[in-house]
């Protein structure tokens, strides 16, 4: 596996105040890696630091074993969390100019950007200013501008926001292909499914530090917590005072349970068999959703 | 660097494409072709040359009065009108006459007059106000005695030449000629400085407030941007400037000629040496990048628009105190208080020049001026850049100099590397 962002000790101050504490990760090339943490837990730090907006504190960043700088810049593709496009010029100039600014010859750039907007559907809008376009629209212009100069290293925060399911798609699929071509993506949502679809690495950040690292898979298993979904006739509230019940949440046909280990299985399975029938009961491996809401403490919708 | 003349071209080109820059450099040529043919479209205006007819009724002995009048008649024509003077003013109202001279002979034997006019702001009844004057002047002198050539003694003008011992004064034409052109540089440095700077500060909040900013400064050093922003829009500014002076050259080319005194020699172009002329454009450039500085880091802070006006304002009312001054060193180029300011780097692209121009100002005084100036726009610079590093991080809040504190401080936590 070879390692094309290394981040080592990394640390950011303002003042007296901790953004990034220790940070040390490793991106590894061509795999997708998840970026999590509740609002104000350091990823837009971490990434301006790695954008080279804002000089670490303290430790370092390499780049395929250098340090990083603005030389590295041709390489990397951004899309911010804070969308912005110039409201007043086409799309074409636009793009154009982006990319240039990323080191790409200007008739590279109109080829590339031609068969981007085919792809997305959008061709009708090379030539109109961008405040002309529907939001999901410039979403797309957007994720083109950071895609456009095929980067080695693309950084795309909540790049699916504000999309249609249909979209969200089509940008799945383009962002699953861009892995597949080589390029290493640090990805960072709230939304945990696309996480879980996408990312195969993956780390969850909590005041600058990261609680939860590594592949995906290993952090599932290595995470005692388990859930069982239940389907019974009789009532179910009984469950939620027994001992090795974490939590327990009412459904449509029965209820959900989190255990606080496998262990604690086969003794509620016991008791519900001693009450009668049951129509499911299935034990499952957590969900990134309550990895986070365990590790990062806080509640998403 | 590559990515300097990226940014550069791309600012200039944009702004340069845009409406507004285009309409605005053909009103500007518009009114330089205008101002040539000014001269012409007066007369067109005026009547085609053709001299006012003034109505008069001479009430004195032959009419000597009408006599005199009409002899010596200059932009206006006299006519003797055959009736009384209602019949005459109401030939006035009808428009047959400019107006109605009424003369008449004092007790004390000396003429007098009364003019009737449809207005009273006409140009015509001063002229004929002096002429009876003279009139009244010989006459009141020859009463009294005295002869003729007397009296053209007492009012020969008297012998008086300025001659300066400096060598460096500038004689009394050079003078002249510099007055319109010192005036004309320093009206188009301060509306150049407001206008441009005002652009800066403006292109930048907008970068940030669209936060297209973001994704430009992950792609290149944000003060490589910030400086390549500046001299893009200087350039577009010199384009404009350059426009103009071809436009200016062309029409003394073809309308030369004709257009010899009053207004032109006023303007003073046709002879300003080629030394004012090029501290003209050292003190634009100068002047011009002060000021494009100082509105960079400024519109560097804020992310609305709304709040760029409020920041710039101080900066403004700045050019405006200068401009003001040079009005007043105009007319008095040696004062303490200009020779003062002529030193503050803030006023020393008006101010000096005005003294390059009006004066004779020792090169050591000039050299030590610009060197301040220099000193001090690489000071600002360096401030700016540090400014802008940490601002184009910033949102929210509204547009304070508390502002430009934070700034400098989040540029403490900004790579320095650059390339």
């Amino acid at each position: 596996m070879v390692r094309v962002l290394q981040l080592k000790n990394v640390t950011k101050r303002f003042g007296k105040h901790t953004a990034v504490d220790q940070l040390t990760l490793t991106i590894p090339e061509g795999e997708m890696f998840g970026f999590l943490g509740a609002n104000g837990a350091g990823k837009t730090t971490t990434f301006r630091m790695i954008l080279n907006l804002l000089e670490n504190t303290e430790g370092e960043i390499f780049w395929h074993g250098k340090k990083i700088t603005y030389a590295q810049s041709n390489e990397i593709g951004y899309l911010p969390e804070e969308r912005g496009l110039y409201p007043k010029l086409t799309v074409k100039d636009q793009l154009v100019y982006l990319a240039k600014l990323r080191g790409m010859a200007k008739a590279d750039s109109v080829k590339a950007l031609k068969s981007w907007l085919e792809r997305f559907n959008i061709t009708e809008y090379e030539n109109k200013k961008v405040e002309e376009l529907s939001k999901g629209n410039q979403q797309k212009i957007q994720f083109i501008s950071a895609v456009l100069h095929n980067p080695r290293l693309l950084i795309l925060d909540e790049p699916f926001s504000g999309l249609d399911p249909v979209n969200v798609e089509m940008l799945k699929k383009a962002v699953i292909e861009l892995k597949q071509s080589g390029t290493s993506i640090i990805f960072s949502s709230h939304r945990m499914e696309h996480v879980e679809e996408l990312c195969r690495f993956l780390c969850i950040m909590k005041h600058g530090k990261p609680v939860v690292e590594g592949d995906l898979t290993e952090i599932k298993r290595s995470f005692r917590k388990k859930n069982i979904t239940i389907s019974a006739d009789y009532d179910l509230t009984f469950l939620s005072e027994t001992a090795g019940v974490v939590k327990y949440q009412e459904t449509q046909q029965g209820c959900k349970l989190q255990i606080a280990s496998s262990e604690d299985a086969p003794v509620v399975w016991k008791l519900l068999t001693e009450k009668g029938f049951v129509n499911k009961f299935e034990v499952e491996e957590p969900t990134l959703n309550d990895i986070f809401i365990e590790k990062a403490g806080e509640s998403y919708a | 660097m590559r990515k300097f003349w990226i940014v550069f071209s791309h600012t200039y080109l944009s702004r340069v494409k845009t409406k507004g820059y285009i309409i605005s450099s053909a009103i500007f040529l518009l009114i330089i072709c205008g101002i040539f043919y000014i001269p012409d479209i007066i007369e067109r205006f005026t009547g085609e040359g053709e001299e006012p007819v003034v109505a008069v009724i001479d009430e004195t002995e032959n009419q000597q009065l009408y006599e005199a009048l009409s002899s010596g008649a200059e932009d206006y024509q006299p006519i003797l009108f055959d009736g009384n003077e209602d019949e005459a003013k109401q030939a006035v109202e009808n428009e047959e006459y400019e107006g109605l001279l009424v003369l008449n002979q004092s007790e004390q034997n000396l003429p007098e007059a009364v003019f009737y006019g449809m207005q009273l702001t006409n140009s015509t009844s001063d002229d004929m106000e002096a002429q009876l004057q003279q009139i009244k002047v010989a006459q009141a002198a020859s009463q009294a005695g005295v002869d003729e050539a007397a009296m053209q003694e007492i009012y020969a003008p008297v012998s008086f030449e300025r001659q300066s011992l400096d060598k460096e004064a500038k004689t009394e034409e050079e003078l002249a000629g510099s007055y319109g052109l010192v005036y004309i540089l320093v009206f188009a440095l301060y509306i150049s400085v407001i206008t441009y700077g005002m652009m800066i500060a403006t292109d930048i909040t907008n970068e940030k407030s669209s936060r297209v900013m973001e994704i430009l400064i992950s792609s290149s050093s944000p003060v490589s941007q910030m400086f390549a922003k500046i001299l893009a829009i200087g350039m577009m500014g010199l384009t404009q400037l350059a426009l103009i002076a071809v436009a200016v050259y062309v029409m003394v080319q073809i309308r030369g000629q004709e257009l010899s005194g009053g207004f032109f020699d006023f303007i003073g172009i046709a002879n300003a040496s080629p030394v004012t002329l090029t501290f003209a454009l050292i003190f634009f450039i100068l002047g011009y990048f002060l000021y494009a500085i100082i509105c960079a880091g400024l519109g560097s802070v804020v992310s609305r628009m709304e709040d760029v006006q409020q920041l710039v304002s101080p900066i403004i009312f700045l050019v405006m105190g200068a401009f003001f001054l040079a009005m007043y060193g105009l007319n008095a180029p040696d004062s303490t208080i200009i020779v003062v300011a002529s030193y503050i780097p803030f006023f020393t692209p008006m101010i000096m020049f005005l003294r390059i121009g009006m004066l004779g100002v020792p090169s050591w005084e000039i050299a030590l001026s610009i060197a301040i100036l220099v000193a001090t726009i690489l000071l600002i610079a360096w401030i700016s850049a540090k400014v802008y590093r940490g601002g184009v991080l910033m949102y929210g809040k509204g547009g304070s100099f508390n502002q430009l504190k934070e700034a400098l401080k989040l540029s403490g936590n900004i790579k320095n590397k650059s390339k």
